[in-house]
């Protein structure tokens, strides 16, 4: 596919005094390099062309490993839809290009550049001419030598997948649903990424690396060990030392892997993440100097042509490589420097690398050296492996020349902070680690350079977030919101808030208002309870006017309060529309384009003939865009206009799925006893029963839950709020806290239980008390580790404070008030509640997709 | 929209039909406004089209100050359209509205 974008006003009358300037390669370093040539004024001094051989715009590449395991979450189960945004992934999109005057040439390669000539050639033919050329192509997956890898000289076997593009990305969330075991080839920090993203869609996941240490290129051997205990503890199957062989192909598709020892291994999917290798060909068949990479100078030009500059993971600078973002933005930057004159002088001197991520939910940061390298070098180490931590710093001459965190990454700004400056070492070494009670934790953060970049995803320094709270900002999250720091991949987000509270001054920096149950009302949830209950609060306006600062509303606290009044007063609760999101006013889920999905109830994930029948017609009917079966085993109509909503509830003559709510959301099953032959207990009718009590219960959150008839576990029960799964001997153990979305944890077994009522009661119990205890917004996966697992099972199970059965009549009431809401809205509850609210433009705005899944 | 002496204004009904603490949406000429009935009272009026990716302003949740646009959250002052909430998203265009005799009124000006 080609696609031109951009003008085009230069073919007739070229301006002669402007130059041309050729970008080739739109990942994440040419759309780096262009920016910083952009904001130097390059778009006045250039005509600028840039080509891309991937028909998108480009995207953050950071995020691709997000799109895999969120998917399961956002992408797809539109139930899960807080979150991730698709279009995040895409730092520029297509009218970027367009509204900053570049031509965008998506989807043609270069495959020559003509020196001589000054003139770069495409593979549809066309020949651009450049005075100055920018070289950012990148680089790809390396696929090993291997039979049955491909399937023709151009395409894998179905089955195979590497993972560097979000086509790589795409293909793999088609391919998920039907797989059932996924190996990983090679142990590095991409690998561990897709088989953590593959594990969050429910794949037994299998990580085969060449030597005994994963991610070798960041990590010595102990720091891996203590990685590798962490990911096996949440299931993944880890095969080190052990090389493939053969990827073993049946029916042209993939049926499994050999080893280098003979053994094999059953799988339906394979992930090749065995290292990346520089896409120099082009500059190879074009004579330029190439070695790992193409060989670059400190002004970031080709060692052979002044007027091409390379930037990126194809840049070979002073002999290394580097496939991390923080050296490329720096390339970027010098580049950009030399080639708009704004410092003609610039030079790249080479980075020091400090990595800082999170690999499967574990915390990572490693800069500098990995081991000790001289006789004399000071190594201080570190491990509690019971806890999962591991640290280690390595210093040489009385500097800090390397460290490795993991599990525990909370001192590495001082760390980084004396890895850069080189400065001088606290006597006692092991303080780089420890406080050991001296409580100076902030002086670090604070003694950061200005220019010091805190998240690398949206180019945010230290001195941002400074000036931030110089202009007022008061909390962290304030500062995130103004600079949209820890927005990207999140991974910084511990450092954001060490440098906002540093900022904010010292012991002072302390946020009252972090432990608010909304922003509006300076209380925290008991307190807050303890007045709403003693002044008889019941609607959002009248807490505003007794407990807020001067009586003001704050429109980031109405939802919060809602949801906690209608848990106190299931009965009385005076109902203010206003007080509710619009998902709640109109009791669907708002999609991009301002449309709404309406998923009706299907307990327990079972319906019948007449139920599709009766949605196909509805489908049919309303013309509805998209049909989708969600991750809750529910159908889900998407693309509705809020002007029907009412129409298509009628229709369907089904209750609300309160798919759109911070809310009980459904129960997952399986087959259990029915039809299972592994069956142990009927989680059918359980999960029907446990639905159909607590269907529609509101809470901090939502709440999804799952039964499974046996330790197979086909309902995911152990990655639910509450997941139950039925054991031999009639049993059933109920796991809490549970979660495989943005967070992947696995549930704490609460209890385990001898029928079919109790299961249910003490699900019952565990949601009212989470109800009554958690924070706004406060999923159960942190709210029981904040808790302790030992004091739920106390007063949940063990009753230690006499209030089990408060907590059961409670629960009975909400339980009791319930109403569904799509049959009592059939009335308006305000004037134009479902009036459309953007009245000019044609809905829906999402493209209709085929069912073979083609994008239309 | 450019000639402010022939700006539109437009008698669009009861101000009744917004729900108190709510917003609705309305033509005016050929601009879609959303119109703001916050529980302090008074009417603001903002164009209905959220200037960060198309979000329906007309939906989000107010207080007396602004408007949350409910796709992603970004707020905008109800009385100036300004945005408040960071990130690099532009101000959206506020219009006069008033209440007059219990009649809302529009006109394409600043308020
Ligand atoms: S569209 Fe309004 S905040 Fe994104």
């Amino acid at each position: 596919m080609t696609a031109t974008l951009g003008t085009e006003q230069e073919a007739g009358t070229p301006e002669p005094d402007r130059a041309k300037l050729v970008v080739v390669g739109n990942g994440m370093s040419g759309a780096r390099a262009l920016e910083e040539i952009l904001t130097r004024g390059g778009a006045d001094r250039f005509d600028i062309t840039v080509f891309g051989d991937e028909p998108y715009g480009n995207y953050n590449r950071i995020l691709l490993s997000e799109v895999l395991a969120n998917a399961a979450g956002a992408a797809v189960d539109n139930e899960d839809a807080d979150g991730w945004d698709p279009d995040e992934l895409f730092l520029n999109p297509t009218d970027w290009y367009a509204e900053n005057g570049i031509t965008l040439h998506a989807g043609v390669r270069i495959v020559r550049i003509d020196r001589h000539a000054k003139v770069v050639m495409g593979d549809d033919g066309s020949v651009t001419p450049y005075d100055t050329l920018v070289l950012a192509t990148g680089s790809r997956s390396f696929f090993p030598p291997m039979d049955g890898m491909w399937a023709s000289k151009t395409d894998l076997t179905p089955g195979v997948f590497g993972f560097r593009s979000l086509d790589d990305a795409n293909a793999m969330l088609d391919h998920v649903a039907g797989a059932r075991t996924a190996v990983v080839i090679g142990g590095g920090l991409l690998g561990l990424e897709a088989a953590a993203g593959l594990q969050a869609h429910g794949l037994a996941v299998h990580v085969v690396h060449p030597t005994e240490v994963l991610m070798n290129q960041q990590l010595e051997a102990g720091a891996s060990k203590v990685l590798r205990s962490k990911l096996e503890d949440m299931g993944m199957h880890m095969h080190l030392g052990v090389k493939t062989s053969e990827i073993l192909v049946t029916d042209g598709a993939v049926s499994g892997v050999r080893f280098t020892d003979g053994s094999d291994l059953d799988c339906d999917m394979v992930v090749v993440t065995a290292g990346i290798r520089p896409n120099i060909g082009l500059a190879m068949v074009s004579g330029l100097e190439t070695q790992r990479a193409i060989v670059v100078d400190d002004r970031m030009r080709s060692v052979d042509d002044d007027d091409i500059f390379v930037v990126g993971e194809c840049a070979q600078h002073r002999g290394e490589v580097y496939g991390v973002v923080g050296p490329l933005w720096e390339q970027a930057a010098v580049l950009a420097d030399v080639i708009t004159g704004a410092d003609p002088d610039a030079a790249y001197h080479g980075s020091r690398l400090t990595t800082k991520l999170k690999v499967a939910g574990v915390d990572v940061a490693q800069m500098g050296v990995k081991t000790p390298e001289r006789e004399s070098d000071e190594f201080v180490q570190f491990s509690e492996t019971g806890r999962g931590v591991y640290q280690t710093v390595i210093i040489r001459d009385g500097t800090l020349i390397g460290a490795t965190l993991v599990g525990d990454v909370s001192k590495v700004a001082a760390l980084t902070q004396a890895f850069d400056s080189r400065s001088a070492l606290p006597e006692e070494r092991v303080k780089l680690l420890f406080d050991l009670g001296s409580a100076d934790d902030s002086a670090s953060a604070a003694d950061l350079p200005d220019d010091t970049q805190i998240c690398n995803c949206n180019g945010v320094s230290k001195g941002d977030l400074v000036g931030c709270v110089h202009d007022g900002a008061e909390t962290v999250s304030a500062c995130m919101d103004a600079t949209r720091a820890g927005k990207g991949c999140g991974s910084c987000k511990g450092l954001v808030r060490e440098v906002v509270e540093a900022a904010l001054g010292g012991a002072g920096a302390e946020d009252p208002a972090e432990s608010y149950y909304v922003p509006g009302i300076p209380l925290d949830k008991p307190a807050l309870m303890q007045e709403i209950r003693s002044q008889e609060l019941k609607s959002v306006s009248a807490v505003f006017a007794a407990l807020a600062p001067e009586g003001r509303d704050d429109v980031a606290s109405k939802m919060g309060l809602t949801a906690l009044l209608r848990m106190m007063w299931p009965e009385d609760y005076v109902d203010e529309r206003d007080g509710r999101f619009i998902n709640d006013r109109v009791h669907a889920n708002i999609q991009r384009d301002g449309t709404f999905s309406v998923v009706p109830r299907m307990s327990g994930g079972v319906t019948s003939p007449d139920q599709l029948r009766r949605i196909a017609d509805v489908a049919d009917k309303h013309e509805i865009p998209m049909v989708k079966l969600t991750g809750g085993q529910r159908i889900d109509l998407l693309g509705v206009p809020k002007e029907k909503l009412q129409e298509v509830w009628a229709d369907l003559e089904m209750p609300s799925g309160w798919a759109y709510g911070k809310s009980f959301r459904t129960v997952k099953t399986c087959v259990g006893t029915d039809f299972c032959r592994f069956g142990l207990g009927d989680s059918t009718r359980l999960g029907i029963d446990i639905e159909e009590r607590f269907k529609g219960i509101e809470g901090p959150a939502k709440m999804k839950l799952a039964v499974s008839g046996c330790p197979r576990n086909c309902a995911e029960s152990m990655v639910k709020d509450v997941g139950i799964v039925a054991v031999e001997g009639g049993r059933w153990q109920i796991y809490v806290g549970g979660a495989a979305g943005a967070t992947i944890r696995k549930g704490d077994i609460l209890a385990t239980v001898d029928s079919h009522d109790e299961a249910v009661l003490i699900t019952g119990r565990f949601l009212q008390y989470y109800r009554e205890h958690a924070n706004w917004l406060e999923r159960t996966y942190d709210f029981v580790p904040r808790m302790g697992l030992d004091y739920l099972i106390g007063v949940i199970v063990d009753d230690v404070e006499g209030i089990a059965a408060e907590l059961d009549e409670r629960m009975q009431e909400a339980v009791d008030a319930y109403v569904d809401p799509w049959a009592a809205d059939q009335q308006e509850a305000t004037p134009g509640q479902f009036h459309d609210a953007l009245p000019l433009i044609p809905l829906p705005q999402v493209p209709v997709r085929a069912s073979e899944g083609a994008p239309a | 929209m450019t000639a402010s002496d022939e700006a539109v204004s437009v008698r669009l009904g009861p101000v009744d039909q917004i729900p108190v603490g709510e917003g609705r949406a309305f033509l005016v000429g050929d601009e879609p406004v959303a119109v703001f009935r916050p529980r302090s009272g008074g009417l603001h009026a903002l164009r209905a089209i959220c200037p960060h990716r198309g979000g329906p302003l007309a939906d989000g949740l107010l207080d007396g100050e602004v408007v949350m646009c409910p796709l992603h959250n970004h707020r905008f002052e109800l009385a100036s359209g300004a945005c408040v909430s960071g990130g690099d998203v532009d101000d959206v265009a506020a219009y006069s509205a008033d209440d007059d005799d219990g009649e809302l009124v529009v006109s394409l000006v600043a308020p």
